[in-house]
């Protein structure tokens, strides 16, 4: 049976081998050519080495195409300005990854998540002292404001997916506009209403103004996952002869259970990373604190501020630890809602 | 013998006792967003009241902020100068914003490889989740030092231009460099809604384009641009909202002064959400009723930036 070749699946369009060596090397060229452009003329840092890069790209891009049409060379070079744009785009967060990354990694001790601020001052060396509270006050507000804002937020999603009743426009347009009140008015809200008529700031009014924002996040996640459910497992239900309210809660909610854990995580992600809010209802503290309705408290957005302010070495480098904590905590559940939403495409 | 034509049947739905329970449950949960937001608009009114009826509009336009603690002097309110550094910081975040998000969003729609596309796309999303705190950080002591130099290499070439002329050689915590930190903020936001709308471009038309033996450029400039218009506009609308609420990343990044101010590269500014964090720690009673009035002011431009935002995103990318 030897001749008969098995025709295998050819993609034409793919760049050769050669090609890409090509254009690498060009680009790779190029790049040189701007370092030494930046080492010796005018153009400093990294930004000027990257607008001389985008100049020597721009003319060698000219040579390459003074035998193309009028047409192509305009495409190719759009193509430059578009690919040069999206980089400036993408690369702050690049350089916030990094930076969080490198600064924050060096105070990175044991002791940062195992002891709080009581008896060490930001000025300390980094083996003393930590941000437990800070951490333990941030976790204590979110789960909080997610047991008070996740039920109203699943409802608003029942009711925009189940009931569409007369005010499905209307609810789906007031969590659009929700979604995008200012943090800090949250804040002043939530003064005004309860921390002034209380004991001032306290970890319940912190996880209120968290809980306003979270709400318009949860309900409208919440109404996608819901929107997953199939019309046929409705009718199964009506057929079966359940009411609307057995199909919605014994049918319906339970088929997507890991969007609604998705809904949670990204709801948390969302908020725990709120520092004006927390400035006006919850304060602050040095020390590990869990009465919910009694005292300020520590949260981890305040604490960094709070060095911030402080400004000094240590303290800085103590901001930048806390970063790249709140930094893993957001991360962290955000991989983790992806994990979990995955799961009901299956 | 005539036929009598059909006669469309009534319907109606009775629902049975625990049915009605549930929607009017569910009904009174739902409705709990709206009414929330009813509050906070009627709590900072209420409590911002005394202030609106005692300086008028004076309030709005006035160019003074004074607190005294003293008892026989009397306290001055006026936002004016925060209210103008507000817009005039925003405008300058979505100047570097809507082309940098039209951009990204052809570059990851259009121009990037499958498996690239993938990456940028997660990276997207993980921007977007980054707290503002840590922008402000990365602001203001990473960015700085590249946005003073640009600042000053505007200042120094387009000085003859007004707003780009300067009387210090301080370019740092200017109205420039808080807008282009609020920039990297929003740039998330307007990417996402941008390139949200360009992926559901009819593909038809695109391909009818090259087809017709048009370039890539071709292709975007008749179909792609054109038909993400609105919704491109919905994103910059979202991120305008996002960029006049920002507290944390601006307050950290600019230096708040109280006077009209359009050089945007002195390094001065106004914003109210910053004014409120600023002066909220050690503020008297009727100056905390100010922050709020100043507050309200605020919710009210916010939320019509986004109530028109919102109406455009949901036109457009509703199918």
């Amino acid at each position: 049976m030897s001749g008969i070749s098995i025709p295998q699946p050819t993609r034409p369009w793919q760049r050769k081998r050669r090609e890409q060596i090509r254009s690498g090397a060009t680009f790779t060229a190029m790049a040189i050519l701007a370092f030494i452009v930046v080492l010796f003329t005018g153009f400093a840092g990294f930004d000027g080495w990257a607008i001389s890069l985008f100049i020597i790209s721009a003319i060698v891009l000219l040579i390459k195409g003074r035998k193309l049409s009028q047409k192509e060379r305009k495409n190719a070079f759009i193509q430059l300005l578009i690919a040069s744009a999206a980089t400036l785009a993408f690369l702050p967060w690049l350089s916030i990854f990094a930076s969080v990354a490198m600064k924050g990694i060096a105070g990175l001790r044991i002791n940062f998540i195992t002891s709080d601020m009581r008896t060490t001052v930001p000025d300390d060396e980094m083996n003393m002292g930590g941000a437990l509270h800070a951490i333990v006050g941030s976790f204590m507000m979110v789960i909080i404001a997610s047991i008070i804002t996740l039920p109203l937020g699943i409802l608003s999603g029942v009711y925009l997916t189940e009931i569409k009743g007369r005010f499905t426009f209307l609810v789906r347009f007031v969590v659009q506009s929700m979604s995008g009140v200012p943090s800090i008015v949250a804040g002043l809200f939530v003064f005004t209403t309860y921390v002034s008529a209380t004991h001032g700031p306290t970890a319940f009014g912190g996880a209120l103004a968290l809980g306003i924002l979270m709400l318009p996040t949860v309900a409208r996640t919440s109404e996608e996952v819901l929107k997953l459910v199939p019309d046929e497992l409705r009718s199964a239900g009506y057929a079966l002869g359940a009411r609307q309210w057995r199909t919605t809660l014994m049918v319906v909610l339970p088929t997507v259970r890991s969007g609604l854990t998705t809904v949670a995580v990204l709801g948390v992600a969302r908020v725990i990373g709120e520092t004006a809010p927390l400035l006006l209802t919850a304060g602050s503290s040095t020390a590990l604190r869990f009465n919910p309705i009694h005292g300020q408290i520590a949260s981890l957005p305040i604490y960094v501020f709070g060095l911030l302010q402080i400004g000094t070495e240590y303290a800085v480098n103590r901001a930048w630890t806390g970063a790249l904590v709140l930094m893993i905590f957001v991360f962290g559940l955000f991989i983790t809602a992806r994990k979990v939403g995955g799961k009901d495409k299956r | 013998m005539t036929i009598a034509p059909p006669i469309k049947r009534e319907m109606h739905v009775v629902h049975s006792r625990g049915d009605k329970v549930f929607r009017g449950i569910v009904t009174a949960g739902a409705m709990t967003s709206l009414i929330i937001l009813g509050l906070i608009g009627a709590f900072l009114f209420g409590r911002g009241a005394q202030v609106f009826s005692q300086y008028g509009l004076k309030f709005i336009t006035g160019t003074n902020w004074s607190a005294s603690t003293e008892p026989g002097i009397a306290n001055e309110f006026g936002m004016g100068p925060m209210l103008v550094g507000t817009i005039i910081v925003s405008i300058i975040a979505l100047t570097f914003t809507v082309p940098m998000s039209i951009a990204g969003a052809l570059f990851i729609e259009f121009y990037a490889q499958p498996r690239v596309k993938k990456i940028l796309t997660a990276l997207l999303d993980l921007a977007a989740a980054i707290p503002s705190l840590i922008f402000g950080l990365w602001g203001i002591q990473v960015f700085t030092n590249i946005g003073q130099r640009w600042a000053s290499l505007l200042g120094n070439r387009l000085g003859f231009i007004p707003i780009f002329n300067t009387i210090s050689d301080n370019y740092g915590r200017s109205p420039f460099v808080a807008g282009c930190v609020l920039a990297s903020l929003i740039v998330p936001i307007t990417t996402s809604v941008a390139r949200e709308v360009y992926s559901r471009t009819p593909r038809e038309l695109i391909d009818t384009c090259y087809a017709l033996g048009g370039t890539k450029w071709g292709a975007i400039k008749t179909v792609v641009l054109p038909f993400g218009k609105s919704g491109v506009v919905g994103g910059a609308m979202l991120g305008l909202g996002r960029a006049l609420g920002e507290t944390v990343a601006v307050y950290l990044v600019l230096n708040l002064n109280f006077r009209y101010t359009f050089k945007i590269l002195e390094s001065e500014g106004g914003n109210v959400a910053s004014l409120i964090a600023t002066r909220f720690g050690e503020a008297s009673t009727e100056e905390l009723t100010a922050l709020i009035a100043a507050g309200f002011v605020l919710f009210l431009m916010t939320l019509g930036v986004n109530m028109i935002a919102s109406a455009i995103v949901t036109r457009t990318t509703r199918t």
